[in-house]
């Protein structure tokens, strides 16, 4: 599908469906591989992939050929596994003060909460609405909360919230309407980084339940830039 | 070198190249100038690379004064450009002395100016670009509009500013209706056809909600099939965004990356600069052209600013 003269969306359903995004995914890496003339930058979302080129250097028909070539399967695809990156959080408090009323809502204790959010794989369809903001997938809906009636003006950045069936990360300071249940003391987007998100589309996230003391020395240790995100293979 | 001090900033001053590229995916906004044509001629008139970063001024109010001697160009909307209080002319390389106060008193025709300098504005590059992006402090200087008292800082020149005007068919008429190509899609097929009749046919206004990440527009609402929502995906630039409301929203430079609403259309490449242009009041009409013509379109602004710059050295 066209978007205009200098963008083209490569669809490949229309649905959130993890397999759908895996092949989002894949494209996006095959382009990053093998960088074709006339590509400028690509942006994966749940279903598709918008690629902006310049039509001065390759023509529509040129990049759809080269786009199509590139969408086939490879057979190496099947032997890699997607990256796990974990988010130490610090649930509840004033760090995460609708973390209550997430419990509540749900007729479960704060613990309970904490246990269902923590410790599960969570897929980043996209990164979109704010610069770093993750769109993450595989949220369960026995702590599923509405957002805020009246959104609060400055939630901080690293919030870890719930809206509906989602939950998110505020990358940088913002309003917003999401119940806030923790914060991680991780700089998820550094715009001074390369690159600046500390994950991508296509990876996992999972939360880690810390204590204060371990927020402390986590926030200590990612000022004076000697922090290294854990990362895994997906099992 | 400290080039320049402000004395005004006028309503929204920001300095903008010619975007952030590679950054969209981590959902970092292209930004830039938002009508790179005039951007790129200004450089090219005070001998400049077309991707230099210049300052982008928004309507009127904005004051500047020169601290060493230098040359300038003013290109893009026209807000009554003086020197010391005497009218100066755009479109073509004019030298300025240290304590010249360059100012931009009244809105003429268009909405926003480029002040090039020789050298180019020195800023910090963030992810390879010194556009301004104010909504997350990304970039230009400190990441945000400039403010009163802000000194501006400019690299070397490389190489001779432009001794001639550029000739007049080179510089657009910026008027209060235009009438801009879009190519339909990606979601075209979600509004009924009596919607796109309306689409193409109306005169829209560009209401008071329009700025660096989009024109909201008002006049003859959009008709959908069902419904307004789509699984979010990418958004280019110019894509024209239709809610549920009916009423079109063209995304410019700097939109967010993403989004969940449908897409009727996308406004050609050659015709950003045109509703880069256009003000609050401003009419609005939209005609339809394939993708090929829209290349054409493209290609024969690229000559344009080809010949420039072989006019020009």
């Amino acid at each position: 599908m066209p978007g205009g003269d200098k963008a083209l969306f490569v669809e490949f359903g229309d649905a959130i469906d993890p397999a759908i995004n895996l092949r989002v995914k894949r494209l996006m890496q095959a382009i990053a591989g093998e960088k074709p003339e006339g590509i400028i930058e690509a942006v994966p979302t749940y279903r598709s992939l918008l690629v902006y080129f310049d039509p001065l250097r390759i023509s529509l028909s040129a990049l759809k050929d080269k786009l199509y070539h590139l969408a086939q399967p490879q057979a190496e695809d099947t032997t890699v596994k997607p990256r796990v990156i974990e988010i130490p959080t610090i649930y509840g408090g004033e760090f995460g003060p609708d973390l209550e009323f997430v419990a509540e809502h749900n007729h479960l204790s704060a613990d309970e909460v904490i246990k269902i959010h923590a410790g599960r794989p969570y897929l980043i369809y996209m990164i979109g609405f704010l610069p770093g903001f993750p769109y993450l997938g595989g949220m369960s809906s026995q702590i599923a909360a509405p957002r805020l009636d009246t959104p609060r003006a400055k939630i901080p950045k690293g919030s870890v919230g719930i809206a509906g069936n989602q939950t998110g990360i505020y990358p940088v300071e913002s309003p917003g309407g999401w119940r806030i249940i923790g914060r991680t003391p991780l700089n998820i987007f550094d715009a001074t980084r390369e690159p600046p998100a500390l994950f991508q589309a296509g990876d996992y996230l999972t939360f880690v339940s810390i204590n204060l003391e371990e927020f402390a020395r986590i926030q200590e240790a990612v000022a004076q830039g000697k922090y290294v995100p854990k990362v895994r293979a997906m099992e | 070198m400290d080039t320049f001090e402000v004395v005004q900033p006028g309503p929204l001053t920001t300095v903008q190249d010619l975007g952030r590229y590679g950054y969209q995916q981590y959902g970092v906004p292209s930004s830039g100038a938002m009508d790179s044509y005039a951007l790129r001629i200004g450089n090219m008139l005070v001998g400049n690379a077309e991707n230099a970063a210049s300052l982008e001024i928004t309507l009127f109010g904005c004051q500047l004064r020169a601290l060493q001697d230098t040359v300038v160009a003013v290109t893009g909307a026209d807000l009554g450009v003086t020197i010391n209080g005497k009218p100066a002319p755009q479109w073509q390389a004019i030298p300025v002395r240290k304590d010249d106060v360059i100012a931009f008193p009244r809105l003429n025709s268009g909405c926003r100016a480029y002040l090039s300098v020789a050298g180019g504005f020195s800023v910090s590059p963030v992810m390879g670009s010194a556009s301004t992006y104010v909504r997350a402090g990304i970039g230009g200087y400190e990441g945000r509009a400039l403010r009163k008292g802000d000194v501006l800082r400019t690299a070397k020149p490389m190489r001779q500013p432009a001794q001639v005007p550029i000739p007049h068919r080179y510089i657009p008429a910026y008027g209060n209706r235009i009438t801009l190509r879009v190519v339909l899609g990606p979601q075209d097929d979600y509004f009924t056809d009596e919607g796109i009749r309306t689409f193409l046919s109306s005169d829209y206004t560009v209401s008071t909600q329009a700025d660096r990440m989009g024109y909201r527009l008002e006049g003859a609402r959009i008709r959908h099939k069902a419904k307004a929502d789509i699984i979010s995906d990418g958004i280019p630039l110019g894509a024209v965004q239709v809610p549920g409301d009916g009423l079109p929203i063209i995304l410019l430079a700097d939109r967010q990356t993403t989004g969940g609403y449908t897409k009727i259309a996308t406004v050609i490449s050659a015709d950003i600069p045109l509703i880069a242009q256009a003000k609050p009041g401003d009419t609005v009409r939209f005609r339809q052209v394939s993708p090929d013509e829209a290349i054409t379109a493209l290609r024969e602004q690229e000559k344009m600013i080809e010949s420039v710059k072989l006019l020009l050295h």
